[in-house]
């Protein structure tokens, strides 16, 4: 299933959810905020919260900023 | 802490308590290392961060949560590059999902080449925000009118400009700081345009309740002296608003008594 994460897009083995997805891409829960097709994910959804293809998910952290 | 009072003099913003009237901002420093020294060095307690996208080809980048650990310092999180309010809506509701925590500063932005704030967009973004739930620290022009609108939507704090964001031209319309301090019932904060020390000091002496920088102190050759100035500053600057400065006349009077001149 392809999928745009971060502008990029992705080609991934379905059926992914969040988590999963995240455990793909080896990324750290901590800190991060994901939103799927301009709809945020709550850190207590990610197990249920299904990918289909076409999805634009959005991974975010907090960086250095004034 | 002013000499003549027992009492801790602290910053409240959103029910929080500080005691450094000093927040530093986390760009553009070399490395986020000399930020950590930076931050320990200016004393700060509050930090504004940006959110980004995670960098999803170079996962060994470093994070700045290993160095300015978010349990040690308020994390701030701001909407920088944000133009409209939906934008800016947007940025804070998945730096709400990250942090966990409501308290955030508001910055919509009209163009690149100023960085000059949206009035009209900010005012209703903190609308919005804060019918979300949101406590708004919001930077906004130094005008007196706007200022008061933000106040009576129920924003937290007011961060009016000293001038245009990384310019360092220091405080250009000390007369709309001073009004917005006066008319303001919740804390005054200068955001932006702080070029050096004698700037912070100049922005607390006017009443302001807190200076906001990044700049003044990462684009400094040594950041970490400055930063440490600009502590100083703005405790030298709180301290002479609090104990009053002596009127300014226009001519000499002598501070030795002329009884017993030889």
């Amino acid at each position: 299933m392809d999928i745009t994460i971060n502008g990029e897009k992705k080609s991934l083995d379905g059926p992914l959810t969040v988590a999963g997805l995240l455990s793909v891409l080896a990324l750290e829960t901590r800190k991060i905020a994901v939103e799927r097709n301009l709809e945020i994910v709550p850190k207590s959804k990610y197990n249920e919260t299904a990918l289909s293809g076409g999805d634009k998910i959005e991974i975010v952290q907090f960086v250095g900023g004034g | 802490m002013p000499v003549d009072s027992k009492k801790a003099d602290t910053l409240e913003v959103a029910g929080r308590k500080l005691n450094s009237r000093l927040i530093i901002g986390t760009g553009k420093y070399e490395t986020y290392e000399q930020n950590a020294q930076a931050a320990e060095a200016a004393g700060a307690e509050m930090v504004t961060v940006a959110v980004r996208r995670v960098n999803l080809t170079d996962k060994d980048k470093p994070m700045l949560v290993d160095f300015l650990d978010p349990e040690k310092y308020i994390y701030l999180p701001n909407t920088a590059g944000c133009f409209t309010a939906e934008d800016a809506i947007r940025t804070l509701r998945l730096a709400r999902e990250a942090g966990g925590w409501n308290l955030v500063k508001l910055e919509v932005l009209s163009d690149q080449k100023t960085l000059y704030p949206d009035m009209e967009e900010t005012l209703r973004a903190a609308k919005l925000l804060i019918k979300e739930g949101f406590e708004v620290m919001v930077y906004c022009s130094d005008d007196p009118v706007y200022a008061r609108k933000l106040e009576d939507v129920g924003c937290c704090a007011i961060m009016p400009l000293g001038s245009l964001i990384g310019s360092g031209l220091g405080i250009m319309n000390p007369v709309n700081i001073r009004l917005i301090v006066e008319q303001s019932s919740v804390p005054v904060i200068v955001d932006a345009g702080v070029g050096t020390a004698s700037d912070a000091a100049m922005a607390m002496e006017l009443g302001c309740d807190g200076v906001l920088m990044n700049t003044a102190i990462a684009g400094a050759r040594n950041p970490i002296l400055m930063a440490s100035a600009m502590k100083h500053a703005v405790m030298a600057g709180r301290e002479a608003y609090l104990a009053g400065r002596m009127p300014k006349k226009r001519y000499a009077d002598p501070s030795s008594p002329l009884a017993g001149l030889i």
